[in-house]
């Protein structure tokens, strides 16, 4: 169902957030009406003083006009500013607990969400359709009332004048509506389609500013050029279909309104001669359709506004109407991260992605404490069996269990307390070296030196300590877009450390190691030995080196466990794994006998 | 470049006269624009008038056949009106179109030819910025701003010499509210444009914080820092929130005030004309039309104030919109490249090269090395060595600050850009991929390949396996940056990407540190077959990657340590013997 079919439950949507501030919404309902009711005198002032010109007046009297007009304006100012302050404010708040909850939101989505989802047309979204919702909210909000009510008074009034002029006067309206409705509908769609090309403007630059060194190095300058151009025109061209409507829209709007004025300004002179209104009842008459000019354009743009904000309210629900897949169970099992043992236990787990097999059948289980190392050929699902622990991937209900528990039972937040996981492809945020490492909330929370504390510690056990020489604040450092640039190394050695300090009672490294030398890995392993103790761990990695020391070896092969043993039964059996070792061993034999 | 909290002044002449540059090939276009513009600002004026005419005029006489006159003149003056709005808003809306479009391929093609310092300096999101809102308010610029302004003032004027017209001591009287409007008018742009600095600069916190954290929500997720993440967003959101709300009294002073001096000035005329009226030197005609007029009077003025605010925000991004073009482009062709009589055979010096990426933070120092066609050239060393930068410079991602890199025997800054990195296919350790297929990631932009030849360099890298098995093949989408893909695949699907290209020499970037020795294996022997005659040059921590190469360069700390064959170095029991056995020793 598209919102333009069903606008109005969209945006019933919104009004939780208008009641939120339901009280300052009264109150500004309230300058409205007072603004309104405040402006509508004046034109009657004016009736007055020109009736009483035409037949003679005193001098004071005319003082006393002119004061009144003056008087009038004084009053409706200080409500015209209450109204803009109470009004729009509550838009800027009504922003703000949109944004925060979106975030809010979007923190609960599950990593594929992301991966299948382009960064650019998110932010697009908690950006510039926010805005238009907040036009919406606010200003438009604003404009309609005011507008809703000039429009309903200065007509009782002008009846009060003349009914039959007002007949005359009002020709033009129902044109006017069906006008708005007509090209209001149409500037929708078109407004939507403009802005989903704007999401593909900025996806396909995006990709292109991001991988700058592929681009100048297959000397892909000019076709990325071409694929810019074509979203480009393709912008343009929804663009153009837009003006055409609104360059029509608007003049055909001040016509309409003129031809109001036209038909008020002939057959109401008509009526002044046969002597059935006065010449201050005309011009109180014209100031009447003046004002009512400005509440017809302005719906126009209030429409407009409507619109733009309905088509971005409709893409803002798009995103918090997506489920968080991954999300605490509705009974969570207590368990106390600290105390968890970390006894990890597989049982038939068998996962697919879009109907491939990714792994089949896994059973396995570790006590408490061992080290377990996972290898096996590239897609063969050792970062899909490792995903799954901490359930950034979620496991089927009754597979992984952590001391006898369904991962799916515990909470989240104790699940990814009790493990933590340094990944192949760290990611690290724009701040300090330190703030990267002491990441897990309650260790960013400590006081500023037993964090230092903490972070120096993990720090020295992946090694990072040997950097601190290149960082030049030390752990204060900035690193990403405003800070120095990290090597790949320096980058999954800080994520390690982010893992480390957190102390988990089961630790997972993913590769995390490719792209540390092999001497720093070595004093890496060396001290990982001290922090294994007592901790599960599970490591994946493709050098021997590295799992060798493992409690148990499990081989991987097409989503199934092929192999598992100790390096030592395993090189014995000689399958999968001795054919790895002895391809490894036999360059080294090779080189030895050269030497 | 800065940061997108700058704001520039209000109004920069030459700014202006730089954007109106962009209007330069649509200039007939905004001439018809603004022919309509002014004429329509001359019909605005009529409507007044013709009421003066029939209150003082028709009315008085009962002349009703004048009155059928006055109401054709009417709708014609209405019937021109509705053209020329239309005229000129669709010119000047299409005119505005038509130069984001150029802004945007402008920038877009600057963007394509910086050097990578610029990149390292700028991150991507305010990149983005630049490209998409930066030039999105500068439409506004055109379609709502400027002209409308021109309108305005036309307009103003009008109306100011049609009330001299009428009755001059009358307009005089009421243009004593002027000043008032220019003190209101002032004090509004003094503070809004503070107000406006703050508020800009907490949306591009917002923005940074949005695109950092969706991009690394895995990590949030799994170190459990969205209700940490969430109070600080919520610090700025609220901090800019706020900014917002002290705007809004500005804007919330300024209307009222403005309405309140038209106030002011009804209330004159309705006293000093009435007096006047009542003298009998004035008709009431024309009282009515001067309380029209005035009434017109002042939608402009406040309508000009909030141009005012396009403006400002036009100038802003303009400002850097013009720094971003402005970036000299610190790696170009020379403007006459040496002319090559043969294709380079990659025969690769460097020649005494000092390199630093910031100041005299030296990341290489004094590196001299020679590759002959067809050799292959291993790089060693521990991270932060300056393996990498090598390759960085041998593309000429950066250029050197001592020394000389040759190729073929030219420095390599004498030679065209193209034409030198036309010689390298490059394999990066971090693959990049762009939205489209697989097939079209072997591909590039590069048409010339079919598919063919796609298929077989997937064929030779083994990367055909896993592509075949996907639904769709080659042609089976590849979701943003690839992450529906493994590490290995994407490694793999890069080699491919490298092997099609065919070029003559081979650079290696840690390529093969995230494929497992398995896979490593089919690679190498895919390499084996692609390096037949090809300069190679790999950069690797695993030995096993280059110990057949011909000639081994030990890189520590940015200076070349050991530099000979596999052997060779083994024999000299220095750095790549250490780090020979760190590798190897432990499984035998």
């Amino acid at each position: 169902m598209s919102s333009l079919e069903r606008p109005a439950s969209t945006v019933r949507r919104l009004l939780p957030y208008f009641h939120r501030h339901r009280r300052p919404l009264a109150l500004g309902f309230g300058c409205i009406l007072a603004t309104t009711a405040i402006q509508l005198l004046s034109p009657w002032v004016l009736k007055f003083a020109v009736d009483d010109l035409t037949s003679g007046v005193t001098r004071a009297k005319l003082l006393y006009y002119a004061a009144a007009l003056f008087g009038i304006a004084m009053v409706g100012g200080a409500f015209r500013f209450l109204m803009r302050r109470v009004v729009i404010g509550v838009s800027r708040h009504m922003e703000y607990d949109l944004r925060n909850d979106l975030l809010r939101h979007l923190q609960r989505l599950p990593p594929a969400f992301y991966q299948e989802r382009r960064i650019g047309d998110l932010m697009s979204r908690a950006t510039n359709d926010l805005n238009a919702v907040r036009m919406m909210a606010g200003p438009s909000v604003m404009y309609a009332t005011q507008t809703t009510l000039v429009f309903v008074v200065a007509i009782i009034l002008m009846v009060s004048i003349d009914p039959w002029l007002t007949l005359v006067a009002l020709v033009p309206l129902p044109f006017v509506s069906v006008s708005v409705k007509v090209f209001g509908s149409a500037i929708h769609r078109r407004f939507e389609r403009i802005q989903e090309q704007l999401s593909e403007l900025s996806a396909v630059a995006q990709e292109n500013l991001s991988g700058v060194r592929v681009v100048r190095a297959y000397g892909q300058e000019q076709a990325e050029l071409g694929k810019f151009r074509v979203a480009n025109q393709e912008y343009i061209a929804r663009n153009r279909s837009l003006i055409r409507l609104q360059g029509g829209f608007y003049p055909s709007l001040t016509l309409l309104l003129g031809v109001g004025a036209l038909l008020v300004l002939w057959q109401g002179s008509r009526e002044v001669v046969a002597g059935r209104i006065t010449v201050g009842e005309l011009v109180a008459f014209n100031a009447y359709l003046l004002m009512l000019s400005w509440p017809m354009i302005a719906f126009g743009w209030v429409t407009n506004m409507l619109q733009r904000g309905t088509a971005s309210w409709k893409r803002m629900l798009e995103l918090l109407d997506v489920p968080p897949a991954i999300a605490d169970p509705a009974v969570p099992v207590p368990l106390d991260p600290l105390t968890i043992a970390g006894r990890l236990e597989f049982r038939h787990l068998t996962f697919a992605f879009g109907g491939r097999p990714v792994l089949r059948d896994i059973d396995l289980i570790v006590e408490p404490g061992q080290t377990v190392a996972i290898v096996g050929a590239t897609g063969s699902g050792k970062t899909t069996l490792l995903s799954v622990l901490p359930r950034l991937i979620d496991p089927p209900a009754g597979t992984v269990y952590i001391d006898g528990v369904d991962v799916r039972d515990l909470p989240l937040a104790t699940l990814r307390a009790a493990v933590a996981m340094a990944p192949q492809e760290p990611f690290l945020f724009s701040d300090t070296v330190e703030a990267n490492i002491a990441f897990a909330p309650e260790i960013a929370a400590l006081p500023a030196a037993a964090r230092r504390q903490a972070v120096e510690q993990a720090a020295g056990l992946a090694r990072l300590d040997k950097d601190l020489g290149d960082f030049t604040n030390g752990y204060d450092t900035l690193v990403g877009e405003r800070g120095i640039t990290l090597s790949g190394g320096q980058k999954q050695r800080t994520s390690l450390a982010r893992a480390l300090v957190t102390e988990p009672r089961v630790l997972i490294l993913d590769d995390a190691l490719s792209a540390v030398d092999t001497y720093t890995e070595d004093e890496i392993l060396h001290r990982l030995r001290e922090v294994r103790r007592g901790r599960t761990c599970l490591i994946v990695s493709h050098r021997v080196s590295t799992v060798r020391d493992a409690d148990f070896i499990v081989v991987l092969d097409d989503g199934r466990i092929a192999e598992r043993g100790t390096h030592a039964a395993l090189v014995k059996q000689g399958g999968l794994y001795a054919e790895l070792h002895r391809r490894q061993l036999l360059e080294d034999e090779l080189s030895a006998i050269g030497d | 470049m800065q940061d997108d909290d700058v704001i520039g002044k209000a109004y920069d002449s030459r700014l202006m006269r730089r954007l109106l540059g962009y209007l330069r090939p649509y200039w007939r276009s905004a001439l018809v624009a603004l022919a309509a513009i002014i004429t329509h600002s001359v019909l605005q004026l009529a409507p007044p008038y013709l009421i003066k005419l029939v209150i003082d005029t028709y009315i008085p006489a009962g002349d009703l056949r004048g009155l059928v006159n006055v109401a054709w003149v009417y709708l014609a003056v209405l019937a021109g009106s509705f053209a020329l709005e239309f005229v000129q808003t669709w010119l000047m809306q299409l005119t505005g179109q038509r130069i984001m479009y150029d802004l945007r391929m402008q920038l877009y093609a600057h963007l394509q030819r910086l050097d990578l310092r610029f990149y390292d300096r700028n991150p991507v999101g305010r990149l983005m910025t630049r490209v998409t809102s930066d030039v999105d308010v500068l439409n506004d610029l055109f379609t709502a701003g400027v002209v409308a302004v021109f309108g305005d003032i036309f307009t103003l004027a009008g109306i100011m010499i049609v009330m001299l017209g009428m009755d001059w001591r009358l307009a005089l009287a009421s243009f004593v509210v002027l000043p008032l409007i220019a003190v209101v008018t002032q004090w509004f742009r003094s503070n809004v444009r503070e107000s406006y600095r703050t508020v800009r600069a907490w949306i591009a916190r917002i923005n940074t914080f949005l695109q950092e954290n969706l991009t690394g929500m895995a990590t949030v997720q799994l170190f459990r820092r969205e209700g940490r993440n969430a109070a600080r967003f919520d610090e700025i959101n609220a901090a800019h929130r706020d900014a917002n709300i002290d705007s809004i009294f500005y804007y919330a002073v300024f209307y009222p005030a403005i309405e309140l001096v038209g106030a002011l000035a009804a209330s004159i005329i309705i006293w000093v004309g009435g007096l006047n009226v009542l003298d009998g030197t004035l008709t009431l005609g024309v009282l009515v039309a001067f309380l029209q007029y005035s009434a017109r009077f002042y939608r402009p003025i406040s309508d000009m104030s909030e141009k005012f605010n396009v403006l400002q925000s036009a100038m802003a991004s303009s400002e850097r919109i013009f720094t971003l073009l402005d970036t000299p482009v610190a790696v170009a062709s020379p403007s006459s490249p040496v002319a090559l009589d043969r294709p380079l055979q990659g025969h690769i010096v460097f020649d005494h090269v000092w390199f630093a990426y910031q100041n005299e933070d030296w990341v290489l120092r004094d590196v001299s090395f020679e590759v002959q066609p067809g050799q292959r050239l291993g790089l060693v060393g521990a991270t932060g060595s300056g393996k990498t930068t090598i390759i960085s410079l041998l593309l000429r991602f950066y250029d050197i600050e001592r020394g000389r890199i040759l190729v073929d025997g030219i420095d390599i800054r004498e030679l065209d850009l193209a034409t030198l990195r036309g010689l390298f296919g490059l394999v990066l350790q971090d693959v990049h991929l762009f939205s489209g297929t697989l097939g079209g990631n072997i591909r590039l932009g590069h048409e010339g390949l079919d598919d063919l030849a796609v298929r077989r360099a997937a064929e030779a890298v083994a990367a055909s396996g896993f592509i075949e098995d996907l639904p769709g093949g080659y042609d089976a989408p590849v979701a943003e940056r690839g992450a529906t893909l493994s590490t290995g695949q994407k490694q793999l699907l890069s080699f491919a990407r490298a092997l099609a290209f065919n070029r003559r020499v081979l650079v290696l970037d840690e390529a093969t540190s995230s494929i497992d020795t398995e896979t490593e294996t089919t690679i190498r022997q895919a390499l084996e077959v692609l390096m037949q005659g090809r300069t190679t040059i790999a950069v690797a921590h695993r030995l096993s990657t280059i110990q057949d190469m011909d000639r081994i360069l030990v890189l520590h700390k940015g200076v070349v340590r050991e530099s000979g064959s596999h052997q060779s170095l083994l024999a000299e029991r220095g750095i790549y013997y250490r780090l020979y056995q760190l590798q190897f020793q432990r499984s035998a």
